[in-house]
């Protein structure tokens, strides 16, 4: 995935070291390696535990348990659609509806090109200008299928230039 | 004389081009020549006029809104940097605009007046003077204000925050601890992202408060990772906090301590409830625990723990200030104090509105939100989030309180109100509260992970036309199995949203 940095264990053993001493450590050690790299590698499950004197199967379970965190390398930018009855009461089904044929992928897919990760979220707390995406770390309101194709285009567009 | 001007910076506001309008503004002041200063504002919570921008007046801040990136040029040519008020987007003095004045802000009183990380604006407006106060009592003092502000717990229990805190405060224990619950996941709420992104010193003196009533010295907000802005303003408030003694281990020169700290959820709904956010703070999956025994006595790592909601350890500072008297004059019954209610969905003018409990919930949707966005006739509304009931015209009149809500089998839980128009199919909500659970359920007690997805099923037959009768009787049986079985309100309140659709909207579940 572009502009993040490629794992390394030593890379993953930094993250660890710098948050294993805090109390409830596992979580934000997790955050820490996904925001770095873009996901928690599956070989970062054995480093984790023994730091934390936790087994495999303990952290495994954490990870899976969480939606947030993810396994795999997702797309250059991950597209966050509110599910929520705030965003289905002024027409966020029909906007999934447009996002999933538009991108020709289903939630948790990415796109051929490994441009965009499409996700399902329950709420972005932007409720009273529904309905809200998610890019990234902008939050979006009223987003009609149109407002959505701008946001989309406007993100591969800017892909292309920095290649 | 430099100008003053006001962009907010909240999500809504940031979500509706805000950044670009200052960016703009900045740029036409600049090649201007205009003395002009741009401050990044909380929210007044005015959502529908999102980007509101305010100019400071000798009259007071006038608004204009909601203001588009392409309004910026004709608004600085008709003479905004003046205050000339010559524009179609120009709403007057903000503080008269109805849907503000009509309120009764305590909690809010400054959202939206303020730089929200500024701690000079905060301490111009009452800042701090709660924490000052309750450096000067001990610890049964404060909370004996707190039990006479009738203060009840607003994430949605609406348990009473004095003897919380009393039951913490009465454990012994080397260690105790105070978590804020910001894991607002209910749809339709916003109340607690406003405190953390508009006011979040406002939180900080709060949960310090708390901590020296129960004798805690470590705090943590737990807050979700769906809300970035919030956990950037509440981080930078917190350095800020920590730089000028108002955290850390000699509280403005007392010898007192309190430590504060945010950590990041991961995106599960479930996490909300108090035993499994705790799990979570400690680094396991978010699994709901069994109570008792209550997180008061063994809460966090297994020590006296207060858990209490971003609004009712927001609510503390007025309450510490001003007296847990005058906190508890507004209000009706046992429900004391103001409720921030949410008005969101399909409504005109959305936003948040902090009212005494009382007024009634047609009040809220047609004084304040003046209807549906989409003009359309309104059919249902959701009170209370994704566990709460739908409600019919029939019982809109109901007024604002826990005791009324309970009543008519809804809850008020968070104050989140979402409305929906006449083109909502009842059926298919009753569905995606099935389904919700399915995804969000912590998978610990059987009736919610399996019955949520049994549910989806006999919904989907039901919907379908097969053996309506019999698996609409089914359908009834399931909800009360997993109302009276589950192990917390996940599974125990899924069946509230279907059994009122059931009751108010049955033509809908079978067309």
């Amino acid at each position: 995935m572009s502009g993040l940095p490629q794992w390394t264990p030593e890379l993953i053993q930094a993250e660890i070291d710098a948050l294993k001493h805090k109390p409830g450590a596992l979580l934000p050690i997790l955050h820490a390696i996904q925001d770095k790299f873009g996901y928690v590698p599956p070989e970062a499950v054995p480093q984790i535990g023994d730091a934390l004197h936790q087994t495999r199967a303990e952290i495994h379970g954490v990870i899976s348990f969480y939606h947030h965190f993810r396994t795999a390398a997702p797309g250059t930018h991950t597209l966050q659609i509110c599910r929520a009855e705030a965003c289905q009461s002024m027409g966020s089904r029909a906007l999934e509806a447009h996002a999933k044929a538009s991108l020709d992928i289903d939630y948790h897919g990415t796109t051929a090109d490994r441009e965009i990760t499409l996700e399902p979220v329950y709420c972005l707390g932007n409720c009273a200008c529904a309905p809200s995406v998610r890019i990234g770390d902008e939050i979006h309101g009223r987003v009609t299928p149109q407002k959505l194709d701008r946001l989309v285009s406007r993100l591969t567009t800017r892909a292309l230039e920095l290649k | 004389m430099t100008t003053r001007i006001f962009v907010p910076c909240d999500t809504t506001a940031l979500a509706m081009g805000a950044d670009a309008v200052a960016a703009e503004l900045a740029q036409l002041a600049h090649a201007r020549g205009a003395d002009v200063e741009i401050i990044r504002n909380g929210s007044r919570g005015l959502f529908w006029l999102e980007p509101l921008v305010e100019v400071q007046t000798d009259a007071g801040r006038i608004g204009f809104g909601p203001v588009e990136v392409e309004d910026v040029a004709s608004l600085v040519e008709a003479g905004l940097f003046a205050g000339s008020t010559e524009h179609s987007l120009a709403l007057g003095l903000v503080e008269e605009i109805p849907f503000l004045k009509n309120q009764q802000r305590l909690t809010f009183a400054r959202s939206g007046i303020t730089d929200p990380v500024s701690i000079e604006d905060y301490l111009a407006l009452d800042g701090f003077n709660g924490l000052q106060k309750a450096l000067q009592l001990d610890s049964q003092q404060i909370i004996d204000e707190v039990k006479a502000s009738g203060l009840r717990g607003r994430g949605g229990a609406a348990f009473p925050t004095g003897i919380k805190w009393q039951t913490v405060l009465n454990a012994p224990a080397e260690q105790k601890y105070i978590v804020c619950n910001a894991d607002e996941g209910d749809s339709g709420t916003f109340a607690d992202r406003m405190v953390m992104e508009c006011d979040p010193y406002m939180l900080i003196e709060g949960m310090t408060v708390a901590g020296l009533a129960v004798g805690a010295t470590q705090g943590y907000i737990y807050l979700r990772s769906e809300y970035p802005v919030a956990h950037r303003l509440m981080n930078e408030a917190i350095k800020r906090a920590y730089a000028a003694g108002y955290l850390g281990e000699n509280l403005l020169g007392s010898g007192k301590q309190f430590e504060l700290e945010v950590r990041l959820g991961a995106g599960a709904y479930i996490c909300g409830e108090e035993t499994s956010l705790l799990e979570s703070l400690e680094g396991k999956r978010g699994l709901v625990r069994a109570k008792p025994p209550l997180p008061a006595i063994v809460g966090l790592f297994g020590q006296p723990t207060v858990v209490n909601n971003v609004l009712s350890l927001a609510a503390v500072p007025f309450i510490m200030d001003k007296g847990g008297d005058t906190y508890a004059s507004y209000g009706m019954g046992r429900s004391l104090g103001t409720l921030p209610m949410q008005l969101a969905g399909n409504v005109k003018q959305g936003g948040l509105i902090e009212l005494a409990f009382g007024a009634t919930l047609r009040e809220l949707m047609e004084d304040f939100g003046g209807g549906t966005y989409s003009g359309r006739p309104l059919r249902a509304v959701q009170v209370g989030g994704p566990l709460g009931a739908y409600l019919p015209e029939s019982q809109w009149d109901t007024p604002l309180d826990y005791e009324s809500f309970a009543a008519v089998g809804a809850v008020l839980g968070h104050g989140g109100v979402v409305m929906f128009d006449d083109t909502v199919d009842m059926g298919e909500q009753a569905r995606f509260s099935m389904e919700f659970c399915t995804v969000e359920s912590c998978g610990k007690c059987t009736p919610c992970r399996i019955g949520s997805t049994r549910g989806v099923e006999v919904i989907d037959r039901i919907r379908e036309g097969e053996n309506t009768d019999a698996n609409l009787e089914l359908l009834a049986d399931l909800c009360e199995t997993m109302v009276d079985g589950s192990l917390c309100a996940m599974g125990g309140m899924t069946p509230f949203p279907v059994q009122s659709v059931m009751k108010h909207f049955p033509e809908d579940l079978q067309r």
